[in-house]
């Protein structure tokens, strides 16, 4: 496809490769201002102390060094986007090893670094709990004792560390076990783990001579920085700016405030531009990981393969700070359900406080828990019955004008033509009775993933520029994953101009219109829709000016390929785009701007049909795929190796089919690291594997070449050009269908993640030898 | 306090001069005192592969090397692989194949490529994957890595 002249549906490269390959792309660490000081942290070395005071004297004496924060500094300001529990720096108390504590500017960083160490603060021990068992013990230490009284703004029922406890039921499940011919259950443990992404966080910071401040960082969202920094710091968000130069991956890690509030801290303390880059090792200890979650469940079904009701307790540690916890348990609770048709379900989901580093968002924002139980349990009930696990996955998926879950009906069963496409590309019949060479077993696995793209607001502003050409303006930060592009190809489309004469504003709160957060995979679809809209608005108004100059009515005109207005049958009558703006913007009725703004509006969970408690969300469309992964199991070490992937998603449309496999590409390798090695470890409240030598992503050599990604493109209705989001799902199914491969090829069963080769290795010789 | 050192590198053909301390890495003074920023900060922990520069035609970590021991050698980073506005091989071929998104490890990564396309012309895909795996990407999965190195070879190394 020509995306010169039909962008949507384009391999286009990313439009700013260029400068990321030359090494001229610009990332916060790369920014420099006049005059501009280098920051440093002093982190706590307790998991739960009263901060009793502080002294900096030797910190401020060494050369060099322009100004020291502590807690005293800061405001009793608390951020956070469900429960407002994190002050800007801490304060009071701390709560995790390597929580912020104080902070220095100096001229360089040696400096800033060894000052750090020079503050001496003097804290008083409090009994710390480290699980989420733990922190419920009755007469358990509380680790927010003013819990009840922080901004909760949804009304969550906190109480003790307890800070979510929600539920999705239907049915009735407690009399629905007597329909079951067939009952699996079992204890699901799944563990932290890091967002990696390669850039760690950093901030720059800057204050004018009227007290405003200006924050340029590594993030997610702009508008959550400019919320949070209000909040934390007490400014009104007039006062605040936040943009945001190239992000160097994110992962739901960024959504929420990393180091801004540290960096405006000491700009507005020092009255200099202050920039802070976290180490990775400070990274690590400091930011977020995925929850780690222990899944009680429980599932029924009839002989022939028939689902009928599903029980679900999910315990979630939340960490220190509640962060998006609220939403990622509530979330995960849906998705316990899986992508069946289940009658009769209760799932309930609980997020404790513990004295560990937060858990956060994370690409898939607690499916990948989820459905490393639930898909487990969907084979398990098929091995039980003797029947095709693909078979019985088909069987149970959504169908056009049935209830499907919650009240919700599908326009059509995308997960049945998932599931087709990937028995058909996989070979799935061969390959399950394929054996594997000597001295290894060779297995294939499934999994089903349900998610959804949507979730609150966005909106775009497009204007046409005296040449015809355009600028769009959205306020969506580019994570790395390509939205930069796919909305410049939506926008372009729109519009019928080509790619180039479109331009995309880097977002700026000053400036750009509002969007909550490129996160939920929901910039496509939810950017996408304000962009349809606010191009519809800029070609009404093109029209109307267009018709003042060739003096015809406006329904005789439309929109032509390449920057014109035409008279409707008449193919040499136009207008180019440039002389209607040169029109509007010198003689009458003023530049040429469209706008739109949309909060999500689609499907949500029924509460008349449902018993809904606590779920944060209103929700999105939802969107389906389906992993099959084979694997190749070394019977001496326990190794897996996963030899070949076929992921089908069910995608709407295809904005960009390059950037589309680029997500599902790298979200599998992000699966298969979760699912066989990556691991966060605690040494009592410390993290113990702060670094990459210590905490392995996968490389070149852990990762299959053969990832074959199906998409499946049935035009969403309410989606633009009826795609829906893809960032998040490819993540959610590698451990659960790795995991019904080595059962497969093994008839051994793991439910502890990460599946080690250790894990493996006991696994095997403990089985008995039925294979 | 330390004595700084004087040092000399010729940084993709231009001659630099920098006042160093005896513990500062390659990567501080390329990134933080002669602000070639396109040399990336992954780790700093000699893991992540991002910091990946070409000393005297040998692909080294600037977080692991010493500056003031680079005295005199010749330096090949990431800004330094274009000729004016076009593209190398390499660069070239990652563009065309959609192998970069967050583009954070890629200066890295490319600078590892080149270095082993000069070492091997025509590698096969085990060796592409071993002569990276010292490069680590969170965003692409690696697969449209691997075809672009594998698209640059084909092509030449020109």
């Amino acid at each position: 496809m020509n995306p010169y002249i039909h962008p949507v549906g384009a391999r286009l490269p990313r439009l700013e490769t260029r400068e990321k390959i030359t090494g001229r792309a610009e990332y916060t660490d790369d920014l420099v201002r006049p005059g501009m000081l280098h920051a440093a942290i002093l982190q706590s070395p307790h998991a739960h102390a009263r901060i009793i005071s502080y002294d900096t004297t030797r910190a401020l004496a060494v050369p060099g060094v322009i100004g020291v924060i502590t807690g005293d500094d800061a405001g009793w300001g608390r951020s956070g986007p469900f429960v407002k529990d994190e002050t800007a720096i801490a304060k009071g108390k701390v709560r995790y090893v390597g929580e912020p504590v104080a902070a220095v500017a100096a001229l360089d960083v040696d400096t800033a670094r060894q000052a750090a160490q020079l503050i001496d603060v003097v804290y008083e021990e409090l009994p710390a709990v480290f699980s989420p068992d733990e922190a419920l013990a009755p007469n358990a230490p509380i680790i927010h004792e003013e819990l009840a009284t922080y901004v909760n703004v949804l009304g969550l029922p906190v109480r003790g560390n307890v800070l979510q406890d929600c539920e999705i039921s239907q049915g009735n499940v407690d009399s629905a076990w007597g329909e079951c011919d067939v009952i699996v259950e079992g204890e699901f443990e799944t563990q932290a783990q890091y967002h990696a992404y390669m850039e760690p966080c950093a901030a720059l910071a800057e204050v004018d001579a009227n007290g405003k401040l200006t924050v340029w960082s590594s993030n997610q969202s702009i508008f959550r920085d400019q919320s949070n920094l209000s909040e934390s710091l007490g400014l009104p968000m007039s006062k605040i700016r936040c943009l945001s130069p190239k992000v160097g991956g994110a992962f739901g890690g960024k959504i929420e405030i990393t180091v801004q509030p540290i960096a405006a801290m000491l700009a507005i303390k020092t009255g200099k531009p202050v920039r802070i880059a976290l180490t990775r090792e400070q990274d690590m200890e400091t930011m977020r990981v995925r929850h780690p979650a222990r899944i009680r469940m429980k599932t029924g079904a009839k002989k022939d393969g028939t689902l009928v009701a599903r029980e679900v307790d999910i315990l979630m540690d939340v960490g220190a700070y509640a962060d998006d916890s609220p939403g990622v348990v509530g979330v995960s609770t849906v998705f316990s359900r899986g992508t069946y048709r289940i009658p009769h379900a209760r799932c309930r989901g609980k997020g404790v406080y513990t004295n560990k580093l937060r858990s956060g968002a994370f690409r898939g924002f607690g499916g990948p828990q989820a459905a490393w139980a639930g898909e487990q349990q969907i084979d398990e009930i098929a091995a039980k019955i003797g029947m095709d696990p693909l078979e019985l996955r088909l069987k149970n998926a959504p169908e056009p004008g049935r209830e499907w879950m919650c009240g919700i009906e599908l326009e059509r069963s995308d997960l049945k033509e998932c599931l087709e496409k990937v028995r058909a590309a996989s070979d799935w019949k061969r390959r399950r009775n394929e054996k594997g060479r000597p001295g290894f077993r060779r297995g294939i696995g499934l999994a089903c993933i349900p998610h959804i793209s949507g979730v609150l607001s966005s909106s775009a502003i497009i204007r046409i520029l005296e040449d015809g050409s355009a600028v769009l303006s959205t306020g969506a930060v580019d994570n790395g994953q390509g939205s930069d592009t796919v909305l410049v190809q939506m926008a372009a489309e729109s519009l019928g101009l080509p790619v180039d004469r479109i331009t995309f504003a880097q977002p700026d709160t000053d400036a750009s219109p509002y969007n909550w957060g490129t996160s939920a995979s929901r910039v496509t679809y939810m950017v996408g829709r304000a962009i349809v809209g606010a191009a519809e608005e800029a070609v009404k108004k093109l029209i109307k000016y267009a018709s003042q100059m060739m003096e015809c009515a406006e329904v005789d005109l439309e929109l032509r390929l390449g920057g014109f207005i035409g008279l409707k049958g008449v193919p040499d009558k136009v207008l180019p785009f440039a002389a209607i703006s040169g029109y509007a913007h010198w003689a009458a009725g003023g530049p040429i701007i469209g706008t739109h703004a949309l909060h999500y509006d689609g499907p949500v969970l029924d509460p008349t049909k449902a018993v809904i408690k606590h779920f944060p969300f209103r929700f999105g469309v939802w969107t389906f795929g389906v992993h099959a992964v084979e694997i190749e199991i070394d019977e001496a070490t326990g190794r897996i190796t996963p030899l070949a992937v076929w992921a089908a998603h069910d995608l709407g449309r295809a904005i960009n089919p390059m950037a589309v496999e680029g997500q599902i590409e790298g979200g599998v390798v992000q699966g298969i690291g979760y699912a066989l090695f990556e691991e966060m470890v605690w040494d009592g409240g410390k993290v113990a594997n702060p670094s990459f030598m210590d905490y392995k992503i996968p490389g070149t050599m852990d990762s299959p070449m053969e990832i074959h990604s199906i998409l499946v493109e049935n035009p969403d209705g309410s989606g633009p050009f009826g795609a829906k989001g893809i960032g998040e799902p490819p993540i959610v199914g590698p451990a659960p269908a790795i995991a019904n491969a080595l059962f497969h090829a093994t008839g051994v069963r793991l439910t502890k993640l990460p599946m080690t080769p250790e894990r493996v290795l006991r696994a095997l010789n403990e089985a008995p030898r039925a294979h | 306090m330390t004595t700084t050192v004087p040092i000399t590198l010729t940084i993709n053909g231009a001659l630099h001069q920098a006042f160093v301390q005896p513990w500062h890495t390659l990567l501080h003074v390329l990134r933080d005192v002669l602000h070639f920023t396109g040399t990336k900060r992954g780790c700093n922990q000699g893991i992540c592969g991002a910091c990946s520069v070409i000393v005297d035609g040998e692909v080294v970590r600037g977080c692991l090397s010493i500056a003031a021991n680079c005295q005199g050698r010749t330096i090949t980073t990431i800004e330094g692989l274009a000729n004016g506005n076009t593209l190398s091989n390499v660069q070239q071929a990652f563009l065309e194949l959609g192998a970069v998104q967050c583009g954070y490890c890629m200066p890295g990564m490319i600078i590892a490529a080149t270095a082993l396309l000069k070492r091997t012309p025509k590698p096969t895909e085990e060796e592409i994957r071993e002569g990276l795996s010292g490069n680590l990407c969170r965003c692409s999965g690696y697969v449209k890595v691997v075809r672009a190195v594998q698209v640059a070879s084909e092509r030449g190394t020109s």
